[in-house]
C-alpha cells in the first residue's frame, strides 16, 4: 500500500509528464492496431480465397512475428532513428498475425452450403459478402483483433527503450533508479488498459455472436 | 409447351476425364414435379445446378419458358427460381422470418407485403408465425429447418423450384411426413419442380415424372409406373426394382382396381381403405386383418369393393395398364 501511495504521489507530482506519456502510449496503440486492421482485414478476406496467398502471407507475418518486438525496434533505428514510426511499425508487426490469421480462417471456415444458398438465391456477391459472409465471420474476427489489441498495449512500454516515449518510460526508469514506486506509475495504467481491452472486445464480441 | 428446356445441353469441369452432363435433351411441362433419379456422380445435380446458372453448360442451351436463361441477368433469373438444398443453407444469423424475406426483399417488395407473405408461408408449413417467426435456425429441429428452407425458396412465389436432395439428411420417419407435405403442397401451388434423389421410394411417391440418369445421359424420362413397369434397360430395372411386385402396386391407386359391391354384398365390418389410397396399403390391410374383401370409402361412405382376387389379377397383366 506504502508503495502505492508512493507511486501515486509522483504521478500528481508530474501531471504533465504522466499525462503526456499516457495518450502517447494510447496514440501508439491505436496506430499500430489501425494500420494492422487496414492491411490484414483486406488481405485476411483474399487469403481465405486463395491457398496459396494463405499459404504465402500467413507464413510471412508469423515468421516477422517470431522476431522479438525489442529486436524490431533496434532494426527499425538506422532508417527512422529513436522515433515514433519504429515504435509503430515495431507493434504493427505484432498486431498483424492474430488479426489476419482469424480473418482468414473467419472467411475459409463459412459453411459453403450457406454460400450457395445465398447465390442460388440471387444475391450478388457484395450483397453475400455484406448481408451473409461478414456477420458470420465477424465474430472470429474480433477475437483476433482482442488479441492483437492487448499484446499490443503491454508491448507499447518497450517503445520507452528507443525514446519514443509511452507508459514505458516510467518503467524504464524506474528499473534504472531501482524505484519500484516510478515503475508502477507506468505498469500499472497498462495493466488496467489491457483488462479494459479484454472486457470491452468480449461485450463486443458477445453483442455480435451468431446464436448457437 | 414445355416450360423448361434442356437442349443438347453437356457439361464436362476443367479436368474432368468424361463429361458430367452428355447431351441432354429434356422437355418439361408447366406445373409439373419432375424428379431427377440416379446414383451419385451421375451428372442430376449438374443438370439441376445448371438451371439457375451455379453451372454452365459446356454446350448446348437452356429454355425457361422459350427464353435462353443466358440472356437474362443471373441475379434476376435466380430471384425467379426457388432453390432448396440439403444442408438447407439457412442463415444462422438471421432469424426464421429475416431468412423467408431474402428473395421478397431483393425483389423490392413493401415491408407490409413483405410481413404479410412470411406469415402466409409459415402458417403453410404449419410452423405458427407467432411461435416461430423470431426463432434463429439453430432453435429449430432438422425436419423444421427444412420446411423453413421451403418457404425460404417459395417467398418470391417463384414458377420453377430447384431442389436439391432437400430431404436427404433427414431421419426416415420426418422424411415422409415432409414428402406427404411435398405432396400436399404441389396440389395447392402446382409449381415447376425439379427435384433431386438417388431415393427410389422418393422419386415414386412424389413424381409426376422420372428423369433417369446414368453416366451424364437421360436414360429414360416417364412417369413412375411406366419405368416400372416398362424400365427402358436392365439399369433401370436394376435401379428402380421394376421386377417388385409389390412397389408396382404403390403406383396403382384403389380406385383403379376396386368393383362395385355385388347386389348380395352388405357392409359388415370389413376393413375399409379409401379411395385414393393404393394397392400397397389394400394388400396390407388384407394379409394383416386375414380378409378377402375390403370396404373402399370416400368420405367415410362405401362406394366399392376390393377383394385379393382382383389385385392379383393386376398384378398378372400390370405391363398392360
Amino acid at each position: 500500500m506504502e508503495l502505492l501511495r508512493e507511486a501515486l504521489a509522483y504521478a500528481q507530482s508530474r501531471p504533465e509528464l504522466f499525462w503526456e506519456a499516457f495518450v502517447r502510449h494510447i496514440v501508439l496503440v491505436l496506430t499500430a492496431i489501425s494500420i494492422a486492421l487496414v492491411i490484414c482485414l483486406p488481405l485476411g478476406v483474399w487469403t481465405a480465397r486463395s491457398r496459396w496467398a494463405s499459404l504465402t502471407f500467413i507464413n510471412l507475418v508469423n515468421t516477422l512475428r517470431v522476431i522479438p518486438s525489442i529486436a524490431v525496434l533496434f532494426l527499425m533505428l538506422p532508417y527512422f532513428g529513436l522515433s515514433f514510426q519504429s515504435a509503430a511499425i515495431a507493434l504493427t508487426i505484432l498486431a498483424m498475425p492474430p488479426i489476419l490469421i482469424n480473418t482468414d480462417a473467419a472467411f475459409r471456415t463459412l459453411n459453403p452450403a450457406i454460400r450457395e444458398a445465398a447465390q442460388g438465391m440471387g444475391m450478388d456477391a457484395l450483397t453475400i459478402f455484406r448481408k451473409v459472409e461478414l456477420p458470420l465471420a465477424l465474430p472470429i474476427i474480433l477475437t483476433g483483433i482482442r488479441t492483437a489489441l492487448v499484446e499490443v498495449i503491454a508491448s507499447a512500454t518497450l517503445a520507452a527503450f528507443i525514446g519514443a516515449g509511452g507508459l514505458g518510460n516510467f518503467i524504464v526508469l524506474g528499473s534504472q533508479l531501482r524505484n519500484e514506486a516510478i515503475l508502477l506509475v507506468g505498469a500499472i495504467p497498462v495493466a488496467i488498459m489491457a483488462i479494459l481491452a479484454e472486457v470491452g472486445m468480449s461485450a463486443l464480441q458477445r453483442s455480435v455472436q451468431v446464436p448457437l | 409447351m414445355a416450360y423448361i428446356e434442356f437442349v443438347n445441353v453437356s457439361k464436362q469441369f476443367p479436368g474432368a476425364l468424361r463429361p458430367s452432363v452428355n447431351n441432354c435433351s429434356l422437355a418439361i411441362e408447366q406445373g409439373t414435379f419432375v424428379v431427377l433419379l440416379g446414383l451419385s456422380g451421375c451428372g442430376k445435380t449438374t443438370l439441376l445446378k445448371m438451371v439457375n446458372r451455379l453451372h454452365e453448360p459446356t454446350s448446348g442451351h437452356i429454355l425457361i419458358d422459350g427464353e435462353d436463361i443466358r440472356h437474362l441477368p443471373v441475379t434476376a433469373l435466380r430471384q425467379r427460381i426457388g432453390y432448396v438444398i440439403q444442408q438447407t443453407g439457412l442463415f444462422p444469423h438471421m432469424t426464421v422470418a429475416q431468412n423467408i424475406a431474402v428473395v421478397p426483399k431483393l425483389l423490392g417488395w413493401q415491408r407490409e407485403r413483405i410481413e404479410s407473405r412470411i406469415d402466409e408461408l409459415l402458417t403453410l408449413i404449419e410452423l405458427p408465425p407467432a411461435e416461430y417467426r423470431h426463432r434463429y435456425p439453430s432453435q429449430l429441429s432438422g425436419g423444421q429447418q427444412q420446411r423453413v428452407g421451403l418457404a425460404r425458396a417459395l417467398a418470391g412465389d417463384p414458377e420453377v423450384m430447384l431442389m436439391d436432395e432437400p430431404f436427404g439428411a433427414i431421419d426416415a420417419i420426418t422424411r415422409a411426413t415432409l414428402q406427404d407435405e411435398m405432396i400436399f403442397l404441389q396440389r395447392q401451388l402446382q409449381k415447376t419442380i425439379l427435384f433431386v434423389t438417388h431415393d427410389v421410394e422418393e422419386a415414386l411417391r412424389l413424381a409426376d415424372k422420372i428423369v433417369v440418369m446414368d453416366m451424364g445421359c437421360i436414360v429414360q424420362y416417364d412417369t413412375p409406373f411406366r419405368i416400372l413397369t416398362r424400365p427402358a434397360n436392365q439399369f433401370v430395372t436394376n435401379l428402380v426394382g421394376a421386377d417388385d411386385t409389390v412397389r408396382h402396386l404403390s403406383l396403382i391407386s384403389v380406385e383403379r382396381a376396386m368393383q362395385s359391391p355385388p347386389p348380395d354384398f352388405h357392409v359388415n365390418g370389413q376393413p375399409r381403405i379409401a379411395l385414393h389410397d393404393n394397392l400397397r396399403n389394400a394388400l396390407s390391410l388384407l394379409l394383416r386383418t386375414g380378409t378377402q374383401t375390403l370396404v373402399v370409402a370416400q368420405d367415410e361412405h362405401p362406394v366399392g369393393i376390393l377383394t385379393m382376387g382382383q389385385i392379383q389379377h393386376l398384378v398378372g397383366r400390370v405391363h398392360e395398364l
